[in-house]
């Protein structure tokens, strides 16, 4: 079999349990549940970020403020520790701890000052601003759909990131430039690209652009799959995000 | 800063959960539908360069079993050469071991589609007959559809009918195949009286409720027949705009006294509910849907004289006129000459 193919055989099964942050967050030994915590974060606190702004009504410094200081606290209590999949998505769960979060600084006197966080995280808030400034927000969308949807983006854009340190570190550079013009083309108005126009700027046949696309999207499917794997509770969990994150049933 | 956008979201989403067409001449354009057992493609040919369609097993369904079937559902609409079928190109399995048939792809919409924006009954009828000829030719090769609704029928933007979906079509053994062809099909002997296309051991049900036969929704044996049914409620549903009810059939008329009684017996009759009672082939029904457009008497119903006078008298308008304005002139030229 292909090996950019074998992520759980052609059935894309579920990655080994013991790979999953959800999981190590509870584990006793505090660098697991570091690194654990790292990814969630890694996968939540842009949306996060955005969601405060979109539906707390937070400025761009408020909800720096709270997104650092929820995810402090998350970290110092072991917030994620506590999350039962048997009642929900983590999502939903992180969501709602969110929600909480905020409304309880909102309400309290007690209110975080700036910069007053115990532990400062690292996060990009630049681009998060500068992206929420891009993206016009559909009036009917839900808190949940809008969390959902950045979540999303977020999630695609770390694979993509991914996709890149791959294909370059394995030397497949072409096949990297075809799935950023065919597949990440900025200019979303014009029609796409033929493949026999892509073959002859690349010298290449029309074949071996679908081959060496098809590569790169295999690729990117099997990183799709496995930061799944690493950000579900469990197998259901995992199929279920599969199906909402790229509608694929897995068997 | 490399922001996703919505559409550049939804087009990875898309094209991550594509089947990978590389090894192949076809590259992905956007996904058609999704029926039973698979989905459909429409492809680029980068060989031949032209769109085809494709239809390809779901990754979930893939079995053995499943793998057979596709393979044999293409092999039968192949063979089954006629205008109102579409034409397999090729046959092929991708690297996941999921087998694909690719086809003409057929630009157009589906007949429920067509009904909306076309009103009258000559013209639904037109295409109807269509339908009921190519269901007659997969018959006389021995092959039921099983299937047939609205919605598994296209009219090409050149105005031509296509019968689409035969992956549940069942292979009649006992009539017009030769060895020759059930060897090329591999299919079991002719003992064994009929093969499906589709996993259906006798007694699992399949179809669409609707427009499925009685004898098919119990899981029956079934022959052309089923077919026959199948047709009258696509019949019913053009003459009335709206499926046929599952139980309680209401009467086209009923709801609809414009309908001709001719029209609405050729659906009762295409519609029975025993099998006997029915056209006993498409041919046949395609012959009275010819005497229906034609305003000729047809087999399912008995005029009395008055409707045989209106029907003739509707025919033959033209000559009535012609001999109606002769008549006429014939007196003026009586009185002219008089005075």
């Amino acid at each position: 079999m292909d090996p950019d193919t074998d992520i759980g055989g052609p059935n894309h099964r579920f990655p080994a349990t013991n790979e999953s942050a959800i999981v190590r967050i509870r584990s006793g030994d505090q660098q697991t549940r570091h690194r654990a915590f790292e990814t969630i974060l890694t996968s939540y606190w842009k949306p996060a970020y955005k969601y405060i702004r979109w539906k707390w009504h937070a400025s761009n410094e408020d909800a720096k403020d709270l997104v650092q200081g929820f995810f402090a606290v998350a970290l110092e209590r072991n917030y994620f520790g506590a999350y039962d999949p048997a009642k929900a998505s983590f999502q939903t769960f992180l969501r709602t701890c969110l929600d909480g979060f905020v409304s309880n600084q909102q309400k309290s006197s007690q209110r975080l000052k700036r910069g007053g966080l115990s532990e400062h995280l690292d996060l990009d808030f630049v681009s998060a601003e500068a992206e929420l400034a891009l993206q016009s927000v559909a009036q009917e969308l839900t808190p949940e759909d809008f969390f959902h949807r950045e979540w999303v983006r977020s999630f695609f854009t770390i694979a993509v990131e991914s996709l890149r340190d791959r294909l370059i570190s394995s030397n497949r550079t072409v096949h990297l430039k075809l799935f950023e013009i065919y597949d990440l083309d900025d200019d979303e108005s014009s029609e796409r690209i033929s493949y026999a126009k892509l073959a002859q700027q690349f010298d290449l046949d029309a074949v071996t652009v679908n081959n060496y696309l098809a590569s790169a999207r295999r690729e990117f499917r099997k990183i799709v799959l496995e930061k799944l794997g690493e950000i579900a509770a469990n197998e259901d969990e995992f199929r279920n995000e599969a199906r909402l994150l790229l509608g694929l049933e897995l068997k | 800063m490399n922001w996703l956008s919505d559409q550049k979201l939804d087009h990875l989403r898309r094209v991550v959960n594509e089947p990978d067409f590389s090894g192949t001449k076809y590259s992905i354009v956007k996904e058609l539908g999704s029926g039973g057992m698979g989905s459909v493609y429409l492809a680029h040919d980068q060989e031949l360069d032209r769109e085809v369609a494709i239809k390809i097993l779901r990754e979930t369904d893939l079995t053995d079993d499943t793998k057979r079937r596709m393979l044999r559902e293409a092999q039968i609409i192949a063979r089954l050469e006629h205008p109102g079928i579409v034409p397999v190109h090729d046959v092929g399995e991708l690297t996941d071991g999921r087998v694909y048939y690719a086809m003409k792809y057929v630009r157009g919409s589906r007949l429920d589609e067509y009904a909306a924006n076309v009103t009258t009954t000559g013209d639904r009828l037109r295409k109807f007959k269509s339908v009921c000829e190519t269901v007659a030719f997969a018959h006389s090769h021995g092959v039921v559809h099983r299937d047939l609704k609205p919605q598994n029928i296209m009219i090409g933007s050149f105005g031509e009918v296509l019968v689409l979906d035969w992956g549940i079509a069942k292979v009649l053994l006992n009539r017009a195949i030769t060895d020759l062809e059930a060897e090329t099909l591999k299919l079991p002997s002719p003992e064994s009286k009929e093969v499906a296309t589709s996993n259906t051991t006798d007694g699992a049900i399949i179809g669409t409720r609707h427009y499925m036969s009685p004898e098919q929704a119990r899981g029956e044996q079934i022959d052309i027949r089923t077919d026959v049914y199948s047709l009258g409620a696509v019949l019913y549903f053009l003459l009335t705009n709206k499926a046929p009810a599952v139980t309680s059939l209401a009467l086209p008329r009923a709801g609809d006294p414009a309908i001709g009684k001719a029209a609405e017996a050729v659906c009762l009759k295409a519609m029975a509910l025993e099998r006997q009672d029915r056209y006993a082939s498409a041919a046949e029904l395609t012959i009275d849907v010819g005497h229906l457009l034609d305003a000729e008497p047809v087999s399912a119903y008995r005029e009395n004289i008055f409707e045989k006078s209106g029907r003739w008298v509707a025919k033959n308008r033209f000559l009535l006129l012609l001999v109606l304005a002769y008549l006429i002139m014939r007196v003026f030229f009586i009185i002219t000459a008089r005075h």
